[in-house]
């Protein structure tokens, strides 16, 4: 992590105290600087007008209330996927498998906007599935499935991608050994598959839940912007903006930010035991035998 | 319980792992599969223990056809090369896991796994964590846990390749101990011909998806049946010489070959062990014979290498560009004093001949 561990003899040079300068003054000036003033704008008439903003506004708790149940369940459909995804791609050779892989980018290259788009051709009224879902009296564009449909679409990769890296390094012998010692599918992957990758699995689970929680382009399009109804808080917090009250705009806006520091100190965490467990999986394979002995000897 | 394999072939995209391979393993038998890497012992080791499936072939066990049997239904322990331990469990849930799927009770699990930590010397070392082990423990751990399930057949790929020489020996000894006491049909990989030797009562060298060579460890040894056998082996000799009216000829030393008793000359290979070599002064004798009158082969001594009781004496044929190994016991090396450049005599005790193409139609 720290370059000056592996160069213990290199001594800062100017140039390199130049660049850690910009690199730093890059952060301030993007990252920390507007984050410090939503918080400040947020609280600048005092906590309690900041309370009021977010809890007296019917509007606004609707929307944080939205957002607090859609993005769970886009997180769970993706767990699902994800997990079944990686499994299939780290476990199984097949023809087509290196294109399955780059298909699960596309919604990391497509633009939010564009994915929304494509789910009313797809759901809305004129669409493909138009007359079918009128038929059977079911709503998604417009309505809460369009905007878990939208937010599953856009955080798709995120679980798939930190899971097959980590499948592919455990490999398939723990898997194979617990067949033969007579474990069937679902204990294989409860007692063995799910325990070695849960810290992978949860830091797929914690950024894709930021990213569900953030999504504004996707959401914007299949959400018809329906104050009370089908307005999130991203998409509550352009709303009030557009409507010059900044104050509770920004309130909103602190919600969101705080979710992103609890997302960040979460992430931290579990790279963490991310590192040591990879690390403890090389220790693991580096076989050490001179301990090996005196129990054999005896 | 016994093993029949009938036909068995497999093939991963073009490479052919096993070509119409066929074995029994002897019930309480202790076999091992030795062969270069890709000579598809391994891939044999897995489709017995239904890991992986043939694409042609039958495997029976005490008479009944398994071939289609999941690896879950088969009793099978496999001990796997990089031992596979479920790291995320301790080395007591490791060796509890096939009875724990298998519902077991509670306080039978204790009782047998802690039987098992006794057998694989690990006892009080059932809460680590297998990261926390060193080579050997862990591969008496994976040993325990493929025991745990009482399996009919025990099966291990490469079981000390990942541990240094000192532990290897000493493990092999006990496991050979620990098969005897048990007394079930047990099948290893290996690539190192030692460990085969000693372990196993039967050896089946593997070369390229096939079976070249089945038999004990001295049979292998002493009569091993191809060229590839032979080399495989190691630390040999090898020249090229004709064969006429049952007779090889090295540097114009006859030696006997009865299988090819024809007339016309062919090309032969002239295998030759180092330990199977005599070696004298050459000024002690007669030039060309050595003292019973038998033809012997004048050579310049290159170099001496000691290994252990044995001296390696590396030598210069006068009339040859390569270079004949002859080993000499290091008490005899040092009453000779041999010192490089000098002139010495060397007779074949014993030699093996091959001819290309001949020893398979035999």
């Amino acid at each position: 992590m720290k370059p000056s561990t592996r160069h213990p003899a290199t001594a800062p040079t100017p140039v390199a105290a130049a660049l850690v300068a910009a690199a730093v003054a890059i952060i301030g000036l993007v990252i920390v600087v507007p984050l410090v003033s939503v918080f400040y704008e947020a609280f600048a008439s005092g906590t309690a007008a900041w309370w009021a903003a977010l809890a007296h506004d019917p509007d606004t708790r609707h929307a944080i209330w939205l957002s607090l149940t859609v993005a769970p369940v886009a997180v769970v459909i993706n767990t699902m996927f994800g997990v079944a995804a990686a499994w299939l791609v780290a476990r199984f050779r097949f023809p087509g498998r290196s294109l399955l892989i780059s298909f699960f980018d596309v919604p990391f290259s497509v633009s939010p906007v564009v994915a929304g788009l494509a789910l009313v051709l797809i759901f809305g009224r004129q669409g493909l599935l138009g007359p079918t879902l009128a038929w059977l009296d079911w709503k998604v564009i417009f309505a809460w499935p369009g905007l878990v449909l939208a937010t599953t679409f856009v955080t798709l990769p995120l679980v798939v991608r930190e899971l097959i890296p980590v499948m592919e390094s455990i490999g398939p012998d723990e898997e194979l050994a617990a067949v033969s010692l007579g474990a069937n599918g679902w204990q294989v992957f409860t007692r063995i598959t799910l325990p070695n990758i849960r810290w992978a699995l949860l830091h797929g689970i914690v950024l894709a839940n930021a990213r569900a929680m953030g999504e504004f382009g996707a959401v914007y399009v299949v959400s018809g912007h329906i104050a009370g109804a089908t307005d999130t808080m991203p998409l509550r917090v352009e709303k009030l903006f557009q409507e010059y009250r900044t104050p509770a705009s920004m309130a909103v806006a602190s919600v969101l930010a705080g979710l992103a520091l609890v997302t960040l100190v979460a992430k931290f965490v579990i790279e963490r035991r991310l590192e040591s467990e990879s690390r403890e999986l090389e220790l693991a394979r580096s076989i050490d035998e001179t301990t090996g002995l005196e129990a054999a000897r005896s | 319980m016994n093993i029949h394999i009938r036909n068995i072939s497999k093939s991963f995209g073009s490479f052919k792992a096993l070509d119409r391979v066929s074995l029994d393993v002897p019930a309480g038998g202790l076999l091992a599969l030795l062969g270069p890497s890709g000579s598809g012992k391994t891939t044999l080791l897995r489709i017995i223990a239904g890991l992986e499936s043939p694409d042609e072939g039958v495997i029976e066990e005490d008479g009944k056809d398994v071939t289609e049997r999941h690896a879950r239904q088969r009793e099978v322990g496999f001990v796997f090369q990089h031992y596979a331990l479920f790291r995320h469990m301790s080395v007591f849930e490791n060796i509890a896991f096939g009875l724990r799927v298998r519902k077991v009770a509670n306080a039978v699990i204790h009782e047998k796994v802690n039987e098992l930590l006794h057998l694989v010397r690990l006892d009080g070392l059932g809460q680590r964590k297998p990261s926390q082990l060193s080579g050997g423990q862990r591969q008496r751990v994976a040993l325990a846990r493929a025991l745990a399930i009482r399996p009919k057949i025990l099966l291990l790929d490469e079981p000390f390749g990942a541990l240094d020489a000192k532990v290897r020996v000493e493990l092999r000894q006990w496991l050979r101990r620990l098969h005897d006491e048990i007394g079930m049909t047990s099948v290893f990989v290996t690539h190192d011909q030692e460990e085969a030797f000693e372990l196993a009562d039967e050896v089946v060298v593997m070369n390229h998806g096939r079976i070249e060579q089945r038999g004990t460890p001295d049979d292998v040894f002493d009569h091993p049946a191809t060229p590839f056998v032979m080399d495989f082996l190691g630390n040999v000799n090898v020249f090229h010489g004709r064969v006429e009216n049952g007779r090889a000829f090295w540097h114009g030393i006859p030696i006997d070959y009865p299988d090819y008793p024809h007339a016309q000359a062919r090309e032969a290979c002239v295998y030759l062990r180092p330990h199977e070599l005599d070696l004298v002064r050459a000024n002690d004798r007669v030039a060309g014979t050595n003292g019973s009158g038998q033809r012997s082969l004048l050579a310049n001594v290159v170099r001496l290498t000691r290994n252990g009781a044995v001296t390696r004496v590396a030598c210069q044929p006068h009339n040859s560009i390569g270079e004949l190994h002859v080993d000499i016991p290091a008490d005899a090396a040092r009453d000779l004093s041999l010192n490089p450049g000098e002139q010495v005599a060397i007779t074949p005790r014993k030699a093996r001949v091959f001819v290309p193409d001949l020893e398979y139609v035999i």
